[in-house]
């Protein structure tokens, strides 16, 4: 299983349009990706998992990706959340 | 059986078409224990997969028929479908709670639909509920065996029964199949009404029972001349009405000669005739009536169809390609009217006991002066491109305008200070309320001119809910009372050598217009497809009769039925 954690930057959070990116990034994998904030994790390839996570500005989350292509599933998402300005 | 209906007339025209019912089918169902776990999931898979079917089909035909951007909220519906989260929930509720797909579905998606909603700051979540919603309404459909109307999908033609149509009904119409409408509910100002004279198909509003008296597949007329519709009718009805409509069509072809012509009455007084536009793709309209102007371009689909604050730049595009595509003819253009029946979902208003008298229009701007100020200096740069002109909604005061002026003033001045390109520009405003048209003497020194809002002015003079059908008696626009607030208002403006239009739905009403052309209003502003029908009857008046049948009107009428008979014989109807 590959982690990453991140620091959220953006000033609204992980919400609408870079969660939507975020979800399309995940699902291109096969990995099981998860999303895990306040010790709470969702599927990260649910729009309505992450949308329900609430995660604000400032908040630390961890991605992780658990399968045959993890490493990829995370360099993609890192990418995601930095394009996105999710994260620095 | 033959039977007939009778609603407010809303568009013009004949239709004649099989009925198609826009109607929501029954969904309830109760809630079951079972015990088969395996079977109820197969049910939900097999709804799933049917929904989706569906969908695929309906943003196909949603793409080719009306555009890509219709068909983006059926792939938003087809990404919910495929969620694994909430299809899970709902699988795991089905084997853990032992109850039946529908209760399931309607559990989990009920959780997630009041979480979003209860995201009051963001508009874009909310959106989602609605999109959660109507897919919800498609699985269950499935789940129940009973159809859901795909008014996407129609692909004969038809005429429309609804209840009531919503902008997100409208927006999904095929204007080559969908003949005319009919509904329930709704008066000649109405969403449903408006709409349709855009899209020039006739239609009935405010039947009372369309839906509960036509049958999906019935033969139907829809006579948008007088109100009319005619369920199943007989051979001979239907001759009758093609014969109309084919009279209709003759008349239409004659008034069309008008189009590049001037309106002026018999002895030879100018009258402008101008067009209300909602977007600036509204445009198109106006030019193929012969508008004159656009007399009130509003301004609230910028904000409307939006998920956040439309941007300085934005708006001023809009306004831009409008003037640009009046080619030197005026644009009046009104700053937000939000609040009362508009709510926009980012800019969340408290809810109040009475939005008509509340907060909105020139009152949220001369508050909100940020949002007031983006959107003047958007109108301010785009007045470099055309003839434009601003009017300010919802003034009560001489004190308001001066304030609104006032913002106007200071934006216009540091535009020029920074050597911005800036044209001249008219600034008005939206004589609405009683208590403005009545002080419009003093009104009159501030303004450039005057528009009357007539649907706002009479539902504030006569205290009567516009949407309301128990009082919709009150919409009584040749009430002599009404009469004297526009007489008041156009006399004072011309007494500060200003001018006076009107925007509301009396501008082109055939009944208004001699009275109006008598009392000496300036310009009359109305749906684009009413200004060949205008120009033709004003031509054959004569402005001195109409000076003398107004001045009777307004001293000798007592009530809304005198004036109606006075002008029917001056006008010889």
């Amino acid at each position: 299983m590959e982690k990453r954690d991140f620091h959220v930057i953006a000033e609204t959070g992980i919400h609408a349009r870079p969660a939507t990116l975020l979800v399309q990034s995940a699902s291109k994998f096969n990995s099981d990706v998860q999303l895990t904030y306040k010790d709470k994790s969702v599927n990260l390839k649910s729009i309505m998992g992450v949308m329900s996570l609430g995660v604000g500005q400032n908040a630390d989350v961890t991605i992780s990706a658990d399968g045959d292509d993890e490493a990829d599933a995370i360099a993609a998402l890192e990418d995601t959340m930095k394009k996105e300005g999710l994260s620095e | 059986m033959t039977s007939t209906l009778k609603g407010i007339a809303a568009s013009d025209g004949i239709a004649i078409a099989k009925a198609y019912m826009l109607v929501d089918p029954d969904l309830s169902f109760d809630k079951k224990t079972i015990t088969d776990v395996d079977a109820e999931s197969a049910r939900l898979e097999k709804a799933l997969d049917a929904s989706k079917a569906e969908l695929k089909l309906i943003k196909e035909k949603a793409a080719e028929n009306l555009g890509d951007e219709e068909a983006e909220v059926f792939e938003a519906h087809l990404t919910i479908l495929s969620d694994p989260e909430l299809i899970g929930n709902i699988e795991d509720k089905i084997k853990n709670d032992k109850v039946n797909a529908e209760q399931a579905t309607k559990e989990v998606t009920d959780n997630f639909i009041t979480m979003f909603e209860s995201m009051t700051d963001n508009a874009y979540m909310q959106e989602r509920a609605a999109d959660i919603r109507d897919v919800t309404k498609r699985v269950m459909s499935h789940l129940l065996g009973v159809d859901l109307p795909n008014p996407a999908l129609i692909d004969s033609e038809v005429v429309i029964v609804a209840h009531d149509l919503t902008p997100s009904d409208t927006a999904q119409l095929d204007r080559r199949y969908v003949k005319g409408f009919i509904t329930d509910i709704g008066g000649r100002t109405s969403h449903s009404a408006i709409m349709s004279r855009t899209l020039e198909i006739p239609a009935i509003v405010g039947s009372e029972k369309a839906t509960s008296s036509a049958k999906a597949g019935d033969m139907l007329i829809i006579d948008g001349l007088e109100g009319d519709a005619i369920i199943d009718p007989s051979d001979d009805q239907v001759k009758e009405y093609q014969q109309k409509a084919a009279d209709f069509k003759a008349q239409k072809a004659e008034w069309d000669k008008l189009k590049d012509e001037k309106t002026v009455s018999k002895d030879g007084v100018h009258f402008d005739l101008a067009a209300n536009i909602g977007t600036p793709d509204d445009l198109q309209g106006v030019i193929d009536n012969g508008g004159e102007a656009v007399g009130l371009f509003r301004s609230e689909f910028l904000y409307m169809n939006a998920s956040e604050l439309p941007t300085e730049d934005e708006q001023f595009e809009a306004y831009k390609k409008a003037v640009e595509g009046m080619n030197g003819k005026q644009v009046v253009v009104r700053t937000m009217d939000i609040g009362g029946d508009k709510e926009l979902p980012y800019l969340p208003l408290p809810e109040e006991m009475n939005p008509f008298l509340g907060y909105r229009a020139i009152r949220i701007s001369l508050d909100r002066t940020d949002l007031f100020r983006t959107q003047l200096r958007a109108l301010l740069r785009a007045s470099a491109f055309g003839k434009l002109a601003i009017m300010f909604p919802m003034i009560a005061t001489v004190a308001e305008f001066k304030k609104a002026r006032a913002i106007y003033d200071d934006e216009r001045q540091k535009m020029v200070d920074a050597g911005e390109k800036v044209g001249d520009i008219q600034v008005g405003m939206m004589m609405e309320i009683p208590a403005a048209a009545i002080i419009a003497d003093k009104l009159a020194k501030y303004v450039d001119f005057f528009s009357i809002g007539t649907n706002d002015l009479i539902q504030y003079s006569f205290a009567a809910d516009r949407g309301n059908e128990k009082v919709s008696y009150l919409y009584q626009p040749y009430n002599p009372s009404l009469l004297r607030l526009i007489k008041r208002t156009i006399d004072a403006s011309h007494a500060e050598g200003k001018w006076t239009g009107m925007c509301g739905e009396m501008a082109g009403d055939q009944t208004a217009v001699p009275i109006l052309m008598g009392l000496g209003l300036d310009e009359f502003s109305m749906s684009a497809t009413s200004i060949l029908k205008t120009r033709s009857l004003m031509k054959k008046l004569d402005t001195n009769d109409m000076k003398k049948l107004a001045e009777r009107a307004v001293t000798d009428a007592e009530t809304n039925d005198d004036v109606i008979k006075m002008v029917n014989e001056a006008v010889g109807k």
